[in-house]
Parts: C-alpha cells; sequence; structure tokens
C-alpha cells in the first residue's frame, strides 16, 4: 500500500459529456534552482486532468511531456494501462497544456529533458491509472450493488460473473464518487505491459504525413516570417532597407525585433524572398573576433593552468611526480549543432487578453514566462500548444526561450498572427551548440601497471552561466562541465586524483546536446583509460575490470559486450575492436565497436555491440531505437560533425559541410538490455556518452594511432 | 498553373520560382511533405513525380509540368501501402519528422527494385537523413516491404 504524499491529493472535476476525470491537483510547487534564481512560480490555473474517460470507452491520456522520437507518447500510456487494465486500442493521447500540474515530478516546471520522463512519472502515471480504475470499478459495484473486491477488469470492461460493464458506460457515475486517498500499485510479478516490447502509438499519425509538427501548424490569417538575424554572435541591427523586400510580392510587413528584422510574409517563399532582398546594416560588434582556431589555442593554455577545483583528495602533483611511468594527453571537442530533422520554429497568435503559442518544445514553464514577459500578460493567459517535436536532443530545451521569445516578438512588431521559420543555414547559425572544450589529463602508474594518480584539467564555457539554472553553479563548478569525471567508478581505488575546471566566458550561445557533459567527459576518460592500459600492457578489458572491481553492474555490461563481441578472439583481417562503458543519468552502457579503414582513411564503424542496464526497461522495443538512435546520434561528432567559426562567422550551413551520419554509415547495432531490478534511470541520452571513446579505442587497436580529437581524422 | 496531386488535379498561382515543396505546403496545405533542409541535402521533401522520387524542395513548381506529383497523403487512402505496413510492424519511426521522405524514398527504390540488398537500400536512402538514427530499423523494413510487395 502506498500513500499519496499530501502533494497528490486527488481533485475529480466532471467535464462535458459523462466522463471520468483523474487529475492530481499539485499545490504551488517551485523548483529549487527557479527559486534561488529569485522566479516566482506562475498562479495555479484550474485542475487539470492526466486522463480522461469516455461515455464512448475512449480512453484519453495527456502527457505532461513532450514527444520528441523517445516514446513517450506510448510509454506513459503504458504505465496508465499497466493499473487501469484498459483496452489498449482505445487510447487517445493528448500533450497537456502549459500548467503547473504538469511540472516535471522532480524539476519542479515543465520540461522533458535529462533523459528523465519514464522514471519521473513511473509512479504519477500508474497512480492515476489505479485510482481510475478503482472508481470505475466501484462505481460498477454500486450498480450492481456487489463488493467491489468480487469484481474483475478485463481490458477496459468490468466483470461480475457473466455480466459485463464497459468503463465507459460507468465513467459518469464513477466521476461522482470520492476519490482514493491511497491505492496499491501492481507488484512487478503481476505487471502486464511493463516490459512487454510495445509498438508506438504515434506511428499511424507518422506514417501518413498526418503528425502535426510546429511547422505544420496552419489556421486562416496566419503568416510566415523569416528573420535576417545579425551574421555573428551579438550583432544588432544598424539600420535597414525594406524597400526591395517589401516589392516582393506576398511580402507584407518588414519589422525590426531584438533579434534582427522579420520580413512578414503570405508564405514561406515570400518570406525567403524578401529577406534576400533585405538591406541590413550591422553593428557587429565584438562577436567579429570569434575564431574557434584560436579560441582552440587558448583553451591548450588555459588547460596547463590550476582552474577552480571539482574534486582534490591526496596529493595528486606528488604522485605523478613519484610514478613510474606517467602519460600525458590532451582531448579536444569543437562546437556542435544539434541540427534537428525540423528547424527551429514557433507560431504566435497575440491579442490583449491572451497569447497563443505553437511549437514543438521541451520547456513550456520557461517559454511561457519568456512570453508574459515580453507581452506583459500573465503567465496563465499565455497558453501553448505543444506540437510533435521533430527531434529536440536539448535545443528545443532552452532556458533563454530563443525560438519562443523572437516569434513573441515578431508577433508584437507585426501585429499579426505568425510563424516564424528557421531555415537549415538560419538554425545551423543560430547558436546555442554543445560547448567547444579541452581536456588535459595527466595520470601516473606505478612499476606494477596501477594507476596511482589522476590529474584532469578541463575548458569548456558554462551551459548553465546566465540561465535560471545558474544557481546550481557551486564553487565555480557547473556540473555540466564535469559529470562524468568527477563521478568516475574509475577514480575511486586512484589515491591521488585532482580535478580542476576553468569556464572561460564567450559570445558564442552553447545548451545542452544529447549526453550533455557526458559527450565529452566519457570520451576523455574512456581514451585515458585505454591509453593507461597499454602502457601498462595489459588488456584494456582486463585492465578496466580491475579499476571496477567494486561496480558489479558496470562489469556485468563489459563481460556481456567482451562475451558476445569476441573480445580476446582475434579479429578478422583489417578490423580492431574498441571498448568503452560510462554511467550517466542513471544508468549505465558498455559498448563494443567494430572498425575497419578504408583506403581513403575513412573511418567505418561496422558495428556496435551495446549493453545497458537502465533499471526496470518499461519498453524494450522503444529501448532498443534509443539506444540504435543514441549510438548514431554520437557517431556523427564521432566521425564528421564539428562546428567553426572564422571572422565570428559559423563555417557551415547545411548537411554538406555539416555532416552528420548518413544509412551507410549506420553500423548494425546490437542492443543487449540487462534484467535489472537497480532505481531506474533514463534511456535517451545515454548511449551516445561512450560510442566515440569505443571508437577511438577500435582505431588505435587497429591502427595504432591514437586520436584525441573529434571527430576522429587519421593522419 | 494546373497541377496533378495525389491523383486530383488542383490549380495554383504560385510566384516564379517557387519549389514545389511550397506549393504543397502554403498553397495546397499538404503538410505531410517535409522541410529540413532546402538544399536536396537532407531528403526530408521526397515526393514522386511519376513515381521517381525527387527532392521538391529543389524542384521549382514550373519544371513539374504533367508529371504526376504523389505526396505522402496519396502514396495509399489509409496507411496500407507495404512500406507504411512495414514501418508500423518494424516500428520504426522515432520523432518521424524524416518519415516521410524515408517513406516515399522507399516505395520509390522498390518500385524499381523489387528485391533491394542493403547495399542498394544504402545508396538510394543515404540521401535521406534521419537525426534520430533509425537506419537499423529503416533497412530492415525495406526488406520487410520487399516481402509484402512480393506477396500481394
Amino acid at each position: 500500500m502506498r500513500n499519496l504524499s499530501r502533494r497528490e491529493f486527488l481533485v475529480s472535476s466532471a467535464i462535458s459529456g459523462g466522463a471520468l476525470v483523474i487529475a492530481f491537483h499539485i499545490p504551488r510547487r517551485v523548483e529549487a534552482m527557479l527559486l534561488a534564481a529569485g522566479k516566482k512560480a506562475p498562479a495555479l490555473p484550474p485542475p487539470n486532468a492526466f486522463l480522461r474517460i469516455g461515455a464512448d470507452d475512449s480512453v484519453t491520456i495527456i502527457l505532461a511531456h513532450s514527444e520528441m522520437g523517445q516514446s513517450v507518447w506510448t510509454t506513459l500510456p503504458m504505465l496508465v494501462a499497466e493499473e487501469l487494465e484498459c483496452d489498449w486500442t482505445k487510447i487517445r493521447v493528448e500533450n497537456a497544456p502549459a500548467a503547473p500540474p504538469y511540472f516535471h515530478t522532480g524539476f519542479g516546471a515543465q520540461m522533458t529533458g535529462g533523459s528523465s520522463t519514464t522514471w519521473s512519472e513511473f509512479d504519477r502515471y500508474r497512480q492515476v491509472g489505479a485510482m481510475a480504475r478503482e472508481m470505475l470499478v466501484r462505481a460498477a459495484a454500486q450498480k450492481w450493488k456487489t463488493d467491489p473486491k468480487k469484481l474483475k477488469v478485463d481490458k477496459g470492461v468490468i466483470v461480475n460473473g457473466t455480466e459485463r460493464l464497459s468503463f465507459g458506460s460507468v465513467a459518469e457515475a464513477a466521476q461522482a464518487l470520492p476519490p482514493p486517498t491511497q491505492v496499491t500499485l501492481k507488484a512487478p510479478s503481476e505487471w502486464k505491459v511493463i516490459g512487454k516490447p510495445t509498438r508506438r502509438l504515434d506511428t499511424p499519425a507518422k506514417i501518413t504525413g498526418k503528425a502535426e509538427f510546429g511547422i505544420d501548424v496552419k489556421f486562416p490569417g496566419l503568416r510566415t516570417a523569416l528573420v535576417a538575424r545579425a551574421p555573428v554572435f551579438g550583432g544588432t541591427v544598424k539600420s535597414f532597407d525594406a524597400s526591395k523586400a517589401k516589392a516582393v510580392p506576398g511580402v507584407e510587413q518588414v519589422v525590426q525585433v531584438p533579434s534582427g528584422v522579420a520580413v512578414v510574409a503570405s508564405h514561406f517563399f515570400a518570406a525567403q524572398e524578401g529577406r534576400e532582398a533585405l538591406e541590413v546594416q550591422w553593428d557587429l560588434g565584438p562577436g567579429r573576433e570569434v575564431d574557434t582556431t584560436r579560441l582552440l589555442a587558448s583553451y591548450r593554455d588555459l588547460a596547463q593552468k590550476p582552474g577552480a577545483v571539482a574534486l582534490d583528495k591526496g596529493n595528486a602533483d606528488a604522485a605523478l611526480g613519484k610514478a613510474a611511468k606517467r602519460l600525458v594527453a590532451e582531448y579536444e571537442f569543437p562546437y556542435l549543432a544539434h541540427a534537428m530533422m525540423e528547424p527551429l520554429n514557433c507560431t504566435v497568435k497575440l491579442d490583449k487578453e491572451r497569447c497563443e503559442i505553437w511549437t514543438g518544445t521541451q520547456f513550456q514553464t520557461g517559454d511561457q514566462m519568456a512570453a508574459a514577459k515580453i507581452t506583459g500578460l500573465k503567465p496563465e493567459q499565455v497558453s501553448i500548444h505543444t506540437t510533435f517535436l521533430g527531434g529536440g536532443f536539448g535545443r528545443r530545451a532552452n532556458p533563454n526561450s530563443d525560438f519562443v521569445s523572437e516569434a513573441v516578438q515578431v508577433a508584437k512588431a507585426s501585429g499579426v498572427p505568425v510563424k516564424v521559420v528557421w531555415t537549415r543555414e538560419d538554425d545551423m547559425h543560430g547558436g546555442y551548440y554543445r560547448p567547444m572544450y579541452v581536456h588535459r589529463v595527466e595520470t601516473g602508474l606505478d612499476g606494477k601497471g596501477h594507476p596511482v594518480a589522476w590529474k584532469h584539467t578541463i575548458v569548456g564555457q558554462s551551459i548553465l552561466a546566465g540561465t535560471p539554472f545558474a544557481a546550481m553553479i557551486k564553487n565555480q563548478i557547473d556540473e555540466t562541465s564535469v559529470e562524468g569525471v568527477v563521478d568516475s567508478p574509475y577514480l575511486d581505488p586512484i589515491a591521488a586524483k585532482k580535478v580542476m575546471l576553468h569556464t572561460p566566458q564567450g559570445l558564442v550561445p552553447v545548451l545542452w546536446w544529447r549526453s550533455v557533459g557526458n559527450t565529452h567527459t566519457a570520451f576523455a576518460m574512456e581514451c585515458m583509460v585505454d591509453e593507461l592500459a597499454h602502457a601498462a600492457g595489459k588488456d584494456p578489458l582486463a585492465f578496466r575490470r580491475a579499476l571496477l572491481a567494486g561496480k558489479p553492474r558496470h562489469l556485468k555490461l563489459l563481460d556481456l559486450v567482451a562475451e558476445k563481441g569476441g573480445w580476446g578472439k582475434p579479429a578478422p583481417a583489417g578490423v580492431g575492436r574498441g571498448l568503452a562503458v560510462h554511467a550517466s543519468f542513471g544508468s549505465i552502457v558498455a559498448q563494443l565497436a567494430e572498425v575497419r579503414v578504408d583506403k581513403d582513411k575513412r573511418i567505418r564503424v561496422q558495428r556496435v555491440v551495446c549493453a545497458v542496464d537502465c533499471g526496470t526497461a518499461v519498453n524494450p522495443l522503444s529501448l532498443e531505437a534509443q539506444v540504435q538512435g543514441a549510438i548514431a546520434y554520437g557517431l556523427g561528432p564521432t566521425l564528421s560533425s564539428a562546428l567553426t567559426i572564422k571572422d565570428g562567422e559559423v563555417q557551415q550551413g547545411n548537411f554538406h559541410d555539416y555532416k552528420v551520419l548518413r544509412m551507410n554509415e549506420m553500423p548494425k547495432v546490437e542492443v543487449h538490455i540487462v534484467p535489472s531490478t537497480a532505481k531506474m534511470g533514463g534511456i535517451g541520452e545515454p548511449a551516445t556518452a561512450p560510442i566515440n571513446a569505443a571508437v577511438a579505442n577500435a582505431v588505435f587497436a587497429l591502427t595504432g594511432q591514437r586520436l584525441r580529437s573529434l571527430p576522429l581524422t587519421l593522419a | 498553373m494546373k497541377l496533378v496531386v495525389n491523383e486530383k488535379e488542383v490549380e495554383v498561382d504560385p510566384p516564379d520560382g517557387m519549389p514545389l515543396l511550397w506549393v504543397l505546403r502554403d498553397l495546397l496545405g499538404l503538410t505531410g511533405t517535409k522541410f529540413g533542409c532546402g538544399a536536396a541535402q537532407c531528403g526530408a521533401c521526397t515526393v514522386h513525380l511519376d513515381g521517381e522520387a525527387a527532392r521538391s524542395c529543389v524542384t521549382p513548381v514550373a519544371a513539374v509540368g504533367k508529371r504526376k506529383v504523389t505526396t505522402i497523403e496519396g502514396l495509399s487512402p489509409d496507411g496500407s501501402h507495404p512500406v507504411q505496413r512495414a514501418w508500423a510492424e518494424v516500428d520504426v519511426v522515432q520523432c518521424g519528422y524524416c518519415q516521410s521522405g524515408q517513406i516515399m524514398a522507399a516505395a520509390a527504390l522498390l518500385a524499381a527494385n523489387p528485391s533491394p540488398s542493403d547495399a542498394d537500400i544504402d545508396a538510394t536512402l543515404s540521401g535521406n537523413l534521419c537525426r534520430c538514427g533509425a537506419y537499423q530499423r529503416i533497412r530492415e523494413a525495406v526488406h520487410r516491404a520487399a516481402g509484402l510487395r512480393a506477396q500481394r
């Protein structure tokens, strides 16, 4: 029996059509980070439903999280269905409005990120299902004048011997009953839905072109706008001449907004032609000086100097001095664009009383507050219609709400409902990249080949600085810069260790990118451990196993990929194998990569064996897809993606020069999900983290070349 | 200007140079065909012209002529084209944004090559990006669709 906490006390309220509505009424609750930043929580709206059961037996589940490919559109309904015992084919799914009842149970704001949806909703959505089931059963029992305990539920039908009542037929009666104050959730041994590979509920819409993404929003009177933005970061409009732009058929208005000049037109093509014809004089400011080659050189210099201390145990410098063998390596990482398939866009309809926003966002609460600030409306006067997201990867969870704020500004300046669409080049040039980083790692082995010293210096911009989450930065340490190093289990058996961080400020806007800090820390840790193994003359698997001796979950995964991947047996001619294991977002992932090298020296990843321990696997079918996809996403930067800046201008614009993984480069990925009773972790991101290291270590095994800079390029 | 889109004749009045993509999306309201790059780099805008795959983002509508345009909305009346069925069975989609283009490219491939090898699939579909990285299941689903077509 699990008692509902006070904040989860149930309210139920009628809606039209004789439906049962289950809602958790969550009193005002503010995320600690927002509190610390001095932000007030938006006012509480009327209670909102998570579940509606219609008289027609339909079961409508309202999602507090955004569907961006990770399959929460199916996983969260599975949690409800497990307890509700409804007919799976009767399930409909809707996106929630932006409102406090839908705040993330752990983060206190409505948002989708951090690979957290399933674990954070595991109790809430099951409780919703259990409550509804109990109320429906009690309603049926009253009708039959029998004891509810004697009734059974089978696929949306309540059964009393030979008598049957569908959920829909008792939904209205159930609505009138007092809600339960506590529910008993099923024991794992009783699960019928959780753990069962389940096909996605959004597939029919997505294979017929009917799924509505933000860019597809249409209604009478809606215009399309493109914004001319400064060619360098931080640049501003000095002056502009709109006469030629306005001469383009279909262009209706040209308006200045804080981020540039918007061309508002009857359709995309006219807006694009109008923007081409627009003449803008820019005040470039210091942004014109940004140059990633120079920046990298300055980061390398910084990496040699002491920084803010993130971890300090023993005396790393002294231990390095006494070590029998010392290794020094620098690992380098470029800026990365998220490059979601659907370019950024946002639709806004604004009047004196309301601001309506349609967009694919991962951060409804932040966007709502940003729109309220710009319009002078209260947050509850700003409604957000979340659409399907054509990919997110972090870019659509911007604490600065850039693409939403700008669209609100364009609507405000133009006075018409408008959809601001970014071209691929706009999206690529728009900033909010995975930061550039340099890691300098100095390590020492004793005479027996045991690591005895680890000194690690990281250089890179802070993702949290300047956002409402900046209060999380403690003692100059942004956790997102050092996660994956300071908590690495490899450091546990090493007595002398020091991790330092330099956080240079920069004009290039940065943001979280699938697996965040682990995109670079996993590479530095796993490559250095591999280097140490070779320096110690030990097998890389055995060397890792020794360091991870007290970590049975890590060991199990490593052993599994080693076994499935044929570690220890000779690789076929021309094939190299590499290992990596990394924990992030509460889950652990081990990978064995097999690589070849083409005649033109291109690295080909032909196979990846991947083992994951994420605790309970709610939907193994979508979990496998997430792992395959996370590896594909990470292989882009492993093999080719890099964003560079010269004279302030981003040098890449489209997929011909910002290269991402294509189908001919996709390895065969084998996913092994380890049965686990560990606390549930996330799965959207963790498999991205180790892949670049697994590949680099395989390239070393094959070629003897230790590649320490991404993307990996053979000499 | 007259066009035949999904077996219906439609009259449109596009400005000079307008790509077919924006005629479909903005003038005809057929938003299943997606904008991804505007430069034939990603394949999200793939449609059929007389059954052959074409990148609508770089196809001026004036160049379509009498060729019949088929979009994802017209591939089948109810999502029952073998490629769509295979996509559902293999649970291919993730965010789904690229999938209209993937499905149209795969359907054109199978029409020309009823039994493609992995290499054939890679050669054709490498022009269709999927940032969710659903490539492995796309490949599997193309093979399954080939099987479903053969059974018809």
